[in-house]
């Protein structure tokens, strides 16, 4: 039997009033580009990968984040699709592919993103 | 029950999708097809040469096959049918019984028996088969031919025009081309377009040999003449694909075709015949949409329903080469029975033919070439027998065409005129599925079939849907999005009856949730028209469009491109070299826009604030090319110079540029001032445009250019300078108050009820007494204008902003790529 544990590194981005309240800034995490996100509204902070997978373009830290029937969401500035910050599905396209989300936590005024990495053990 | 289908091309394809429409799952359907492909749209055919796929064409996939339960065999044609034992055989050994066989075998291109037909670069014209080899052949062609001047025999002519063969022929054997469709005048008109594009019409040519070799070199005539050209398409007529059914025994016509009654049965009753190879009446029908009934009449018939094909009415209407060709009704009925209207414009290549009874009172058909916009309206007229105005000419001049009319018309139309030929949908249909709760022509089109096949009633269904709504009291709430349950004026009044000032303020008010990439920019433009604040200011930047958010229009790759204000095109050559010597420093891609502007290309975002800091020192200031703003007023030189001028229009244009710059709007506005009617500036395609008169300034607004160019309407004439001002500040922001998100002032006035006259009314008469408010209002926006990138350049907080990554602020984004083009660079091509 095989079992998969995944555990979650915790990376230091920034300190919260670095993002701006409802936007999206790019973080630099060794070599990936991660979008942050912070809805000031509810409180609510999101990650992803910056990389639109529509034109390959590492855009979507400057698109604009919104609701659809209260799924937080972000609109790529290209072309405008639009990805849940939830499941990194593509909401305006189906066929379009997924974006990766990370988890995030704020200790005090820090953010931190959550990086998976997959062990197997057997 | 088991039903087999012998052929999958267009018809026999929908003879399936009718059956299994019919509520029908438990009949067995099974499909030989002779071609190697699932059945697919040939009327678009040579679409194939002009970019779409084989499988763009398909009507249906293999999966609808499977998913409706049809077993479909492919390139396996039937060779023959034993009637005795109700089986039919194939050419790959399959034997299959049958209770019901249909039979939609098509046509084959007649060929006629001209000497040396047979001989290499010779092509027929009907599968995708043909046209991969025409394509390959067409390759090297310097001339090509093609023999028939019909429907088939014209979309041939554009497929050598979309191969780029340099020289093509059409031969036609009548005095006229579309002999069937259209008249001798009509023709004249048709050739002519023809001509321009480069192909030439050869009338009254009987083909008496193909020259050449073993290649075609060219095409002999009776008459002795003949043309060079090293491939010929035929197209001159289809012969019904009758020998199966010859070979089994049933009835054909004396000259082909497979006869069948009002049921589509052959001399066999359980033997059906459809579409092109069927003689219904004396009548073989080379078109797609009586085969499509006759689909429907054979399955009706073969379920026990009681359905019958009368004949059909052969009206057609086709966009030939870029031509809009129609006829409709009787097109030539005898001289004594009808008088003729005719209207013809050389120039336009625009003809016009309707047929009506001697006393005037009813239509009986007609031709329409170069513009066929009235088609479905005169076709409606003719079916159903409608009263014609007092004067008839009025139906060729189209004298009331806004929209009321055209919905008074269709609420005129009875409820069993069809609307949609090809799928035979009538008005009655179309209007119950709106009273049903339907609102959009996508749902209507799903729940009826209306305007899936051509296309060509969708602008009637539009019509019929907004007319059905209106009786029926129906408003669709113009709301902005879930957000907002206002429309944009609305909101537009909420806020400034509230002083609102950022977006949080608004939803907070007025909204729910927390916006979206709809709403946001919509309310961000309607605080900036109000209250003309820094839009990065009060949280407001994160509620900004991606481009107003960074001052700058985001290009490929992810970089930005700066449009420096340069009011009325007009610059010095200091500040020329200072453009140039920015654009060397951050190594920008330089080019001149359509505005009399220059554009800097391929800016990194953290140089954004360096690249401004070095424009507005030497006195530059935003263009706001990122904005739904004014962009730019164009000039021509005027007076100071132009020997014709009759003001200095560069003046003007300045003086106009500055007043309105920076102004945030629905959606972006774009102006320029002419020096005389010579109209350099091309001011008539503006949203708002003036043109120097002898006396003074004409004033024209409204206009557009883009995808759906609008030539302005004139609002005023001979006023001067202060006046054009004036009514230039009430027609703006009577615009920006009353406009839907994103609406150019072009789209706006054709929503505007009352149109140009209420509009002219609003703005010069001050008919709603608010010309002075309108005048205030855009007095305060002036006098609070600021350059944004000098306010953004002046404050570190802001310039925090402009760098791609937040924890590294001083590196640029790797992954952007240029590659080199004409000396400059470009950005790199995208996946």
């Amino acid at each position: 039997m095989s079992v998969i544990e995944t555990s979650i590194t915790w990376f230091y981005a920034c300190n919260t009033t670095d993002v701006p309240t409802n936007g999206g800034v790019c973080v630099k995490l060794a070599e990936e580009q991660i979008a942050l996100y912070y809805f000031a509204r509810r409180n609510e902070w999101f990650a992803t990968q910056n990389m639109c997978p529509h034109r390959q373009q590492m855009a979507l830290s400057r698109g604009m984040t919104g609701t659809v029937k209260d799924e937080p969401k972000v609109a790529c500035p290209f072309h405008k699709k639009t990805f849940s910050l939830l499941d990194g599905r593509c909401i305006s396209d189906d066929a379009e592919s997924s974006i990766t989300v990370y988890p995030v936590k704020v200790i005090d005024d820090r953010v931190y993103i959550g990086i998976a990495k997959e062990l197997m053990e057997v | 029950m088991k039903v087999i289908v012998i052929g999958n091309g267009m018809v026999g394809y929908k003879f399936c999708e009718k059956l299994r429409s019919m509520a029908d799952t438990g009949t067995e359907l099974i499909v030989f097809g002779e071609e190697p492909r699932p059945a697919y749209d040939r009327v678009h055919l040579t679409s194939y040469l002009d970019g779409k796929t084989a499988d763009d064409l398909l009507l249906a996939d293999l999966q609808w096959y499977k998913d409706n339960n049809i077993i479909l065999h492919t390139g396996d044609p039937v060779t023959r049918i034993d009637r005795h034992r109700k089986t039919v055989h194939t050419l790959d050994g399959k034997a299959e019984t049958y209770d019901y066989l249909v039979m939609a075998t098509g046509s084959a291109p007649f060929v006629p028996p001209v000497p040396g037909i047979h001989k290499k670069g010779v092509f027929v014209y009907r599968t995708i088969e043909d046209l991969d080899a025409i394509r390959a052949y067409a390759a090297n062609a310097k001339a090509g031919i093609v023999i028939g001047g019909g429907l088939l025999g014209l979309e041939a002519a554009k497929a050598l025009l979309d191969l780029q063969v340099p020289e093509s022929f059409v031969v036609e054997f009548s005095s006229r081309l579309m002999p069937r469709q259209i008249d001798e005048q009509g023709s004249a008109i048709l050739e002519n377009k023809l001509n321009t594009l480069g192909i030439k019409v050869l009338t009254n040519r009987n083909s008496s040999e193909v020259l050449g070799e073993n290649e075609v070199t060219g095409l002999a005539f009776t008459d002795g003449s003949s043309v060079n050209a090293d491939i010929i398409i035929v197209s001159a007529g289809i012969k019904p694909r009758d020998e199966l059914a010859l070979q089994a025994g049933l009835t054909l016509g004396p000259r082909g075709g497979i006869l069948v009654n009002d049921r589509m049965q052959t001399s066999d009753p359980e033997i059906f015949a459809i579409g092109e190879c069927a003689l219904h009446n004396q009548m073989i029908y080379g078109l797609v949409a009586p085969g499509y009934d006759m689909a429907a009449v054979a399955a009706a018939t073969i379920l026990g329903e009681e359905k019958a094909f009368t004949g059909f009415d052969m009206s057609t209407k086709l966009k030939l080469i870029g031509v809009d060709v129609a006829s409709f009704g009787d097109p030539f009925p005898l001289p004594h029975t009808c008088h003729s209207i005719v209207f013809e414009d050389r120039f336009t290549g625009v003809y016009k033919r309707l047929n009506i009874t001697p006393d005037g009172t009813r239509l009986l058909g007609g031709i329409l070439i170069g513009d066929a916009a009235d088609y479905n309206m005169l076709l409606q007229t003719t079916k159903n027998s409608m009263p014609l105005p007092a004067n008839p000419s009025e139906l060729l001049t189209g004298a009331k065409k806004d929209g009321d009319a055209n919905s008074a018309a269709v609420t005129g139309l009875p409820d069993d005129a069809i609307i949609c030929s090809c799928e035979s949908v009538s008005k009655g249909r179309i209007c119950g599925a709106v009273t049903a709760g339907l609102e959009t022509f996508d749902d209507v089109k799903k729940a009826t079939k209306a305007g899936s096949c051509c296309g060509g009633c969708a602008p009637m269904v539009k019509d019929l849907i907004t007319a059905t709504m209106k009786a029926e009291g129906r408003y669709i709430r113009n709301v902005i999005c879930e957000h907002f349950a206002y429309s944009r004026q609305e909101m537009l009044d909420l806020i400034k009856v509230k002083a609102l000032r950022s977006f949080d303020e608004v939803i907070d008010a007025y909204g729910h949730g927390d916006g979206c990439e709809v709403c946001k920019p919509v309310v961000a433009s309607i605080l900036a028209s109000l209250w003309n604040e820094l839009i990065l200011d009060k949280g407001n930047d994160t509620a900004q469009d991606s481009n107003d958010r960074y001052l700058a229009n985001i290009q490929k790759g992810g970089t930005y491109s700066v449009v420096p204000r340069i009011p009325g095109g007009e610059i010095t050559p200091e500040k020329l070299i200072v453009i140039g010597q920015v654009a060397v420093k951050y190594n920008l891609y330089t080019k001149i826009t359509g505005g009399q502007r220059i554009d800097l290309f391929g800016a990194h975002l953290s140089d954004l604030p360096f690249i401004w800091e070095e424009l507005i020192e030497a006195g530059f200031e935003s263009g706001h090319a990122y904005g739904k703003a004014l962009r730019t007023v164009k000039s021509c030189v005027g007076s100071t110079w132009c020997r014709f001028g009759l003001h200095d229009s560069v003046s003007f244009a300045i003086q106009i540029e500055e007043r309105y710059r920076g102004l945030r709007a629905p959606h972006k506005i774009k102006s320029a001032v002419s020096g005389c009617i010579r109209e350099c500036a091309e001011a008539q395609s503006k949203d708002f445009g003036i043109i120097a008169t002898e006396k003074g300034w004409n004033l024209y607004v409204c206009g557009n250019g883009g995808s759906k160019p609008q030539h302005a309407k004139l609002l005023a004439s001979d006023i001067d300078s202060e006046t054009c001002i004036k009514y230039i500040d009430r027609f703006l922001m009577f615009y920006i108050k009353t406009a839907d998100p994103l609406t150019r002032t072009a789209t706006w006035l054709n929503k505007l009820d009352g149109g140009m006259d209420y509009l002219h009314n609003v703005v010069v008469n001050d008919s709603l007494g608010i010309a002075a408010e309108l005048e205030a209002a855009m007095q305060n926006l002036v006098d609070h204008y600021k350059c944004e990138w000098k306010e953004v350049v002046e404050s570190p907080e802001l310039r925090k902003r402009f760098s791609h990554f937040i924890n590294a602020p001083e590196e640029k984004d790797p992954t952007v790529k240029f590659e080199k083009m004409r000396d400059q660079k470009r950005a790199a091509e995208w996946k």
